[in-house]
């Protein structure tokens, strides 16, 4: 079903977006002055994106899904570590490549209303990214425009040039998120819960469209998500966030047959999923709150809401990542 | 901006609105007209007041509030040698010259003064001029000779003889019915200052102008020192509309740059902003105003320096900083960071814009305090010293004490003019808040 993208994933071409021991921490300051501590919100991340793959970020609120975002976008400087695009180092680059590199990448947001300009006709939103990147070009930015909105079914786009955000779906709204991210024809596009605040109905077709222009351009997807239970049709791997790190990673049906990491696990318990699969599989919700970022637990973040930590090694040594099946990574000390 | 548009095309609805535009445009094209018809080097010279009105009469009231009140009080009358019938006697060594200047008056009140002026050309001796004045019922009064110079003005009002023989001013007295007592009664009819003049030049001449000055005086009335209050009342449209303009766009826009860039920079830069804008809100205005027009100039371009240097800094940096704080947390900023925006565009192209529909209406109102501002200052003494402005009219109505004198005129006319400009601009600005506010609320 989804061969060609797994050809381009493994071309020679090496990734096209790495993480590398990324670290993105907010200081808290009392006073205007006065250090308290951090904000762990990125914590050593590590991943490779692939051309052509599309992953889903899971993890519940406030793991640091969306500084994780932000961080690659290059919003927030990381604390430490690096992002790698194409090979280069971010913090290598001048600002012209920095530029040029925010060209390549495109951003989905989660508010569609909040992501459009109020005062800004479709016609004026869509240009805007490329007055910023210099196409000069009156008619070859309408062009551009209205290729963009044919991109994501706007049509006929003339129609929707001159109309200002308000007058627009939510659904309508994210679509012109969505053109707005493309307009630079990047070669990846981040999406922070691109659905999360959209009506249920147009959900899935907001996804399909994701997926079938990704599809189309051979473009890379990284989308973060709540939601587990449409992963399985959007994504090709899932990495599971908690508290700053990713735990887990896998393909996508590998992961959700065969959740290793505790949390995982009780993630999926968590969501009623109809699949007799998963049903075998422990029910209880994670207990306890999630940890604190500005003092997570020694060990293991996970192990004070564990329930088969292992005392004496979970709450006191950092697990590394282990591959208890093939492709499978997981860090978590029951697969040492 | 095409709400904006959207928001402007509504005003049509809004009848108060309307009106307003209607005042402000009449003002405009009577600014324009003014500039056009009294250019500014003509107006100064006029302002700068001096012989140019020396045939205009002292504090004349205007002639249509004359006309309401049905006083039929005199209008100026102006008799010149030109179109008397001159006749002359030629003989060796001069001439005898006969100049009868004759006029019409039937008026519900006395003249405020009578001058007559003379012009001689002669070379070197003057001739010698002998003044009688014919009333309407033929008395013949005896007003004295005169050896005039080149140019000679023969106060009449103020020839104390004449006063003591008539018993009283002579601008009374020589158009008076006969009559010792009560108050005197004007006689109407035909009067007549004839000039039996005798030169001693065979080629020199006379000219003469007889002013009978009125006690009303064109659409606006005069002044103490004779000007007509109109070139006044003209010119302060647009000085006033200028300077309330270039006050309001220059606070409006520094002030809202500075805000947003405080809030977008944040740290050290906003910190200073705030600071600078927390001293200077607390320094009074009018007071360094009045300091800066005392030690160092009064010229209106100084002045809205001043008030522009002291205007960016103020309150309204605190209320942009609040209305654009949220807005920089906005999705829509992040994004267009995300797409490598620079700091410059998403200033003046993503924040300002999102609060300008809010600050039109502020903008509208804040042109007329500029404008009242200016007028305040000239009413203190601070105005530009050779401008004609409404807030000279009144410093001068107000130090002649106009309003004891019972010259209503001098006073009501600037300020009806100031009121009529601040309710221009408030009924419009209050019509385009209740457009776009309503609207910001669902934005
Ligand atoms: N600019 C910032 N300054 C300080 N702290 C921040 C900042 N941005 C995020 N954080 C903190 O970092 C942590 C992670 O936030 P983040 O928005 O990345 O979580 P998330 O996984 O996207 O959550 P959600 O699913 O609710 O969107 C939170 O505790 C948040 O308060
Ligand atoms: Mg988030």
């Amino acid at each position: 079903m989804n061969a060609p993208a797994r050809d381009m994933r493994g071309s020679a071409a090496g990734p096209v977006l790495s993480a590398r021991d990324l670290h993105t921490w907010f200081e808290l300051r009392q006073w205007g002055f006065l250090r308290v501590g951090s904000v762990r919100a990125v914590d050593g991340v590590n991943f490779d994106l692939q051309a052509g793959e599309s992953v889903a970020f899971v993890g519940e609120s406030g793991c640091g899904k969306s500084s994780l975002a932000r961080t690659l976008l290059g919003l927030h400087q990381p604390t430490r570590g690096e992002v790698v695009f194409e090979g280069r180092p971010l913090g290598m680059l001048n600002s012209a490549e920095r530029k040029a590199y925010l060209a390549r990448v495109g951003f989905v947001q989660q508010d569609p209303y909040g992501a459009l300009p109020p005062f800004m006709d479709v016609r004026r939103i869509l240009h805007e990214p490329l007055i910023v990147h210099g196409v000069r070009n009156r008619a070859e930015r309408e062009q551009r425009a209205q290729e963009a909105l044919e991109e994501v079914r706007l049509s006929p786009a003339a129609d929707f040039l001159s109309k200002f955000p308000h007058m627009l779906s939510g659904g309508q709204q994210q679509r012109v998120v969505i053109a707005r991210a493309l307009i630079l024809r990047p070669k990846l596009i981040i999406a922070d819960e691109p659905v999360s605040m959209l009506d249920a109905s147009v959900r899935v077709e907001i996804l399909q469209l994701l997926r079938s222009i990704q599809r189309e351009h051979g473009l890379t997807l990284a989308f973060i998500t709540h939601d587990l239970s449409t992963v399985r049709h959007f994504a090709e791997r899932i990495f599971v966030m908690y508290a700053g790190r990713i735990v887990e990673q896998a393909e996508v049906n590998e992961l959700l047959n065969h959740p290793q990491h505790p949390y995982t696990q009780a993630l999926l318990a968590a969501i009623s999923d109809p699949d007799p699969d998963n049903a075998r599989h422990q029910r209880e919700v994670p207990p306890g709150e999630p940890p604190s970022l500005l003092k997570p637990p020694d060990g293991c973040r996970f192990h004070p809401r564990c329930n088969r930590m292992i005392a004496g090694t979970c709450d006191r040594q950092d697990p590394p990542d282990f591959e208890p099946r093939t492709g499978h990574m997981t860090a978590c000390w029951l697969y040492r | 901006m095409r709400p904006l548009l959207e928001g402007l095309r509504r005003i049509g609805r809004y009848p108060s609105a309307l009106v307003g535009l209607a005042i402000i445009l009449a003002l405009v094209g009577t600014a324009v007209f003014t500039v056009v018809t009294i250019p500014y080097g003509q107006a100064l010279e006029l302002w700068r007041g001096g012989e140019t009105w020396r045939m205009h009469p002292v504090n004349a009231r205007p002639a249509w509030v004359d006309r309401i009140a049905g006083n039929n009080l005199p209008q100026t009358i102006i008799v010149s040698s030109d179109d008397a019938p001159i006749t002359e006697e030629p003989f060796v060594g001069g001439k005898r010259l006969r100049i009868p200047l004759e006029f019409d008056f039937d008026y519900g009140g006395f003249p405020s003064e009578l001058n007559l002026f003379l012009t001689s050309s002669h070379a070197e001796r003057e001739p010698f001029v002998r003044l009688t004045w014919e009333t309407p019922d033929g008395r013949q009064l005896n007003l004295g000779g005169r050896r005039p110079a080149r140019e000679e003005r023969v106060s009449i009002s103020q020839d104390w003889e004449l006063e003591r023989r008539l018993g009283r001013v002579p601008h009374v007295g020589l158009f008076a019915a006969p009559g010792d007592d009560g108050p005197p009664e004007v006689l109407d009819g035909r009067y007549r200052l004839v000039l039996d003049a005798i030169t001693f030049e065979e080629d020199a001449r006379i000219g003469a102008d007889l002013v009978v000055y009125g006690r009303v005086h064109g659409l606006a009335g005069t002044d103490h020192q004779r000007r007509d209050l109109m070139v006044a009342l003209l010119w302060g449209i647009p000085v006033a509309l200028a300077f309330g303009l270039i006050a309001a766009v220059g606070t409006t826009v520094t002030t809202l740059v500075i805000a947003a860039a405080g809030v977008w920079y944040g740290g050290w830069v906003d910190a200073v902003i705030q600071r600078l804008t927390e001293v200077n809100i607390i320094l009074p205005m009018l007071p360094i105003l009045v300091m800066v027009g005392t030690l160092y100039s009064t010229s209106i371009w100084v002045m809205l320096g001043v008030v522009i240097a002291l205007g960016i800094f103020s309150a309204g940096i605190k209320m942009y900083r609040a209305m654009l704080l949220p807005i920089r947390e906005s999705p829509y900023i992040e994004a267009a960071r995300a797409y490598g925006a620079g700091n410059a565009r998403i200033i003046l192209r993503y924040m300002i814009p999102r609060i300008l529909p809010v600050l039109i209406p502020t903008f509208v109102t804040l042109i007329p305090t500029f404008v009242f501002l200016e007028a305040s200052l000239a009413l203190l003494g601070l105005g530009d010293p050779v401008l004609p402005t409404w807030g000279k009219v009144m410093n001068d109505a107000q130090t002649q004490s106009a309003l004891y004198h019972g010259f209503y005129y001098w006073v009501l006319s600037p300020a009806a003019l100031l009121m009529l400009t601040g309710l221009g601009f408030a009924m419009l600005g209050f019509a385009l808040d209740r457009i776009f506010n309503p609207r910001l609320r669902t934005m």
